[in-house]
């Protein structure tokens, strides 16, 4: 796989949450060759079951990344325009000017407008133009537009990836279309390896919209651990005077620390970043990890479960960046941790060291 | 830039041509970056896409691209203008981490900047204007505007040395968005004036008019309309058309009841006569020529709503001993953010509106009394 043009390809399609179809047929294409058994659950994440060579029943780790993109969907039909709400979180000082593809009968681009002052509401004249004063014009007369749309359709972020400089890519849905490369990477690189763990890579619906995929998949898959691979803010100017909370682009994932994560899990994780020499960096998350992580923690009777983060700067605008290597690096350590897991594996893990 | 050499005017085009302008020149023109000061992009384009077409062409010392198509009988001199310039940037400094200081030439909306691809410099190198992510921002920032001064560009590098070697203190940098068509409508960053640039060519290619047609592709309108004023005074015409894009603020008003009545202009209603904005009072007589013509010819037209903003012409009627001056503008929304938006047919039938205008013109058009 060419890693940056297979996100490229992947960040393209629009699968906004609850809508993930178009994405899901490629990350299916793509993974249906590095597994042995492929299925789509009843609300839309797709399960793909690479089998361990251990004794059935083998014991399971499931590594989940969200497959949805936030966007925006129609409320409104007003003549020559839309109006639209956001889906998932949305900034709407980013909206102006935006390119965007209203999905009606047909996918039709548009753009994203503010009116002008006087043409707003006076409460709303001055500073960010509210998501609800926005509008959508696709260019369309109100007669067309009307026959094209109906309210309900989404609408996605349209600008084209781009390649900066040292490596860096720049695209909207890279959260979360990093981290399905990052898996589909592991998958990779779990090819004719032996690993006596089953392990189930699982592309999950609708975390922007509460982390609902995770939550279904885990319960249906019960596995034994867990992963959740996101994308977490990554330093950068437009989020300087946060080092708390930002991670270095480049730097390697980050792996999280906090109430969703099972304490040792973290511990065997960085023992083996360490070991293998795979650049990352400690991110904290006091409360809800803002993964599938949360989901899964408390799926059933409860799953030790991991956050790996992928730093990203711009996060949930449309121009998401990240660095490949770091995608790449986060593949790799999935795929050893995964390879390493010995049958007795759960045995060894404890709560309290 | 030399003075090119001269060519026999290819032959006229069929009239068929005029229903179906080339969409590929406006998109190249469109998609290329020429921030005021910086026009070298358009004018390559516009100096390859009017070669052959007119008897002399030379760029003056502002980087004007002035041309000559003669004329075939007494016309006298008429001069028609578009700017070749766009709103954008220029970068003013660099941070420790690679990140470009930039500031706007022209008015480029700051409301639209964050979360924008932008190109940077002549070698059109990709870069950012990120935003902070909505979950690290607190809510009482989330209504408030950034400035231009709080944003960075991020090109990726990721240091001070690596952003020098790069880009130079001064590039300039413009939106990155590329042109599409939208059903019925256009859409692309600078159709303002772009859309004046692609006529104004069209105007050139085709069969030679009675007047000597000076064409000037203007620099600077966005800093102040500066190049127009010594293209003026170079060409020193008996009349002068200018050609721009014109906002169309025709969206609803939020409050239903209410009608929006400063609209400017509106997108399908055929191209837009100034009569008067902040600078220039048309001159009637023009403004009649045009009228006359449009009705004769059956085409659409709207008057520009008499207000606020300029073209070329506030610095050209003033040229010398003073020159009379008429704007025409094709409508476009949201001119000065990334992505403008016009009607193909607006475009079409203001280029029909100015070839039949010049078919019709003879100097009595300035002999007669205003309407």
């Amino acid at each position: 796989m060419d890693l940056t043009a297979f996100l490229k390809e992947l960040c393209a399609a629009p699968g906004i949450s609850g809508y993930e179809h178009s994405v899901r047929d490629l990350i299916r294409r793509a993974w249906e060759p590095l597994v042995s058994e492929v299925r789509v659950d009843p609300l839309g994440s797709l399960w793909a079951t690479r089998h361990g060579s251990g004794k059935a029943p083998r014991p399971k780790i499931m590594l989940a990344s969200h497959m949805d993109a936030i966007g925006l969907m129609v409320t409104q039909i007003a003549g020559d325009f839309l109006h639209v709400t956001s889906v998932g979180g949305i900034d709407a000082r980013i909206l102006p000017g935006q390119l965007v593809t209203v999905h009606g009968r047909s996918a039709l681009p548009g753009v994203v407008a503010a009116p002008p002052a006087y043409l707003l509401p006076a409460d709303a004249q001055e500073g960010v133009t509210p998501l609800t004063e926005l509008i959508v014009d696709t260019g369309l007369p109100g007669d067309k537009l009307a026959e094209q749309v109906k309210v309900g359709d989404v609408v996605s972020f349209a600008a084209p990836a781009r390649e900066l400089q040292g490596g860096l890519l720049c695209a909207k849905s890279l959260d979360n279309r990093a981290a399905v490369a990052a898996v589909t990477r592991c998958l990779e690189n779990l090819q004719g390896r032996t690993h006596v763990w089953d392990v189930v890579a699982v592309a999950t619906t609708q975390e922007e919209l509460g982390v609902i995929g995770a939550r279904t998949s885990a319960f249906a898959l019960r596995p034994d651990l867990a992963v959740a691979i996101d994308v977490t803010h990554g330093s950068g100017p437009a989020a300087k005077d946060l080092p708390d909370k930002t991670y270095p682009v480049g730097g390697g994932p980050t792996l999280t620390l906090g109430p969703n994560i099972h304490p040792a899990l973290f511990a065997a994780f960085t023992a083996l970043a360490d070991r293998l020499e795979i650049p990352h960096t400690i991110e904290v998350t006091p409360q809800h990890s803002g993964t599938d992580a949360f989901g899964i923690q408390v799926a059933r009777e409860g799953i030790p479960t991991m956050v790996i983060g992928l730093p990203l700067r711009n996060m949930h605008t449309p121009v998401e960046v990240v660095s490949p290597k770091d995608i790449e690096r986060a593949g790799r350590l999935l795929a050893e941790f995964a390879a390493g897991l010995t049958a007795d594996y759960m045995d060894t893990l404890k709560i309290d060291a | 830039m030399p003075t090119r050499p001269t060519r026999k005017p290819a032959p006229a085009r069929r009239a068929a041509a005029l229903a179906a302008p080339p969409d590929d020149l406006l998109s190249r023109l469109s998609n290329a970056v020429a921030v005021s000061g910086d026009e070298g992009a358009v004018r390559r384009l516009i100096l390859e896409a009017i070669h052959g077409h007119v008897d002399e062409v030379k760029v003056d010392a502002l980087g004007n691209v002035l041309a000559l198509k003669r004329g075939t009988g007494r016309g006298g001199r008429v001069l028609v203008t578009a700017h070749m310039d766009e709103v954008g940037f220029m970068i003013t400094g660099f941070d420790s981490d690679g990140a470009l200081h930039f500031e706007p030439v022209g008015s480029p909306e700051e409301r639209v900047l964050p979360g924008k691809p932008v190109l940077v410099g002549a070698q059109r190198l990709p870069g950012v204007i990120g935003a902070m992510p909505i979950h690290l921002l607190p809510a009482d920032r989330r209504k408030t505007l950034l400035k231009a001064s709080q944003m960075r560009i991020d090109i990726g590098a990721d240091s001070e040395a690596a952003a020098r070697r790069l880009v130079k203190l001064g590039d300039r940098a413009g939106f990155a968005t590329e042109f599409a068509v939208l059903g019925p409508s256009i859409a692309g960053k600078a159709l303002d004036d772009r859309l004046g640039c692609a006529t104004l060519v069209e105007l050139l290619r085709g069969r030679p008019y009675s007047f000597d047609l000076h064409a000037a592709f203007t620099v600077q309108e966005e800093v102040g309309m500066r190049g127009a004023r010594v293209a003026a005074f170079a060409v020193d015409p008996q009349a002068a058309f200018i050609l721009d894009c014109t906002p169309a603020y025709d969206l609803p008003h939020s409050d239903e009841e209410r009608e929006n009545t400063q609209y400017n202009s509106r997108l399908g209603l055929g191209p837009a006569i100034y009569v008067a904005d902040r600078a220039t009072i048309s001159d009637q007589r023009l403004i009649a020529h045009l009228q006359r013509t449009a009705d004769q010819a059956g085409l659409p037209y709207q008057w520009r709503q008499p207000g606020g903003g300029g073209t070329d012409a506030g610095a050209i009627h003033l040229a010398r001993e003073g020159i009379p001056s008429v704007s025409v503008s094709v409508p476009g929304r949201y001119l000065h953010t990334p992505v403008s938006l016009a009607r193909a047919d607006d475009w079409r039938h203001t280029l029909q509106l100015m070839r039949a205008a010049f078919q019709a013109w003879t100097p009595g058009v300035l002999r007669r009394a205003g309407r």
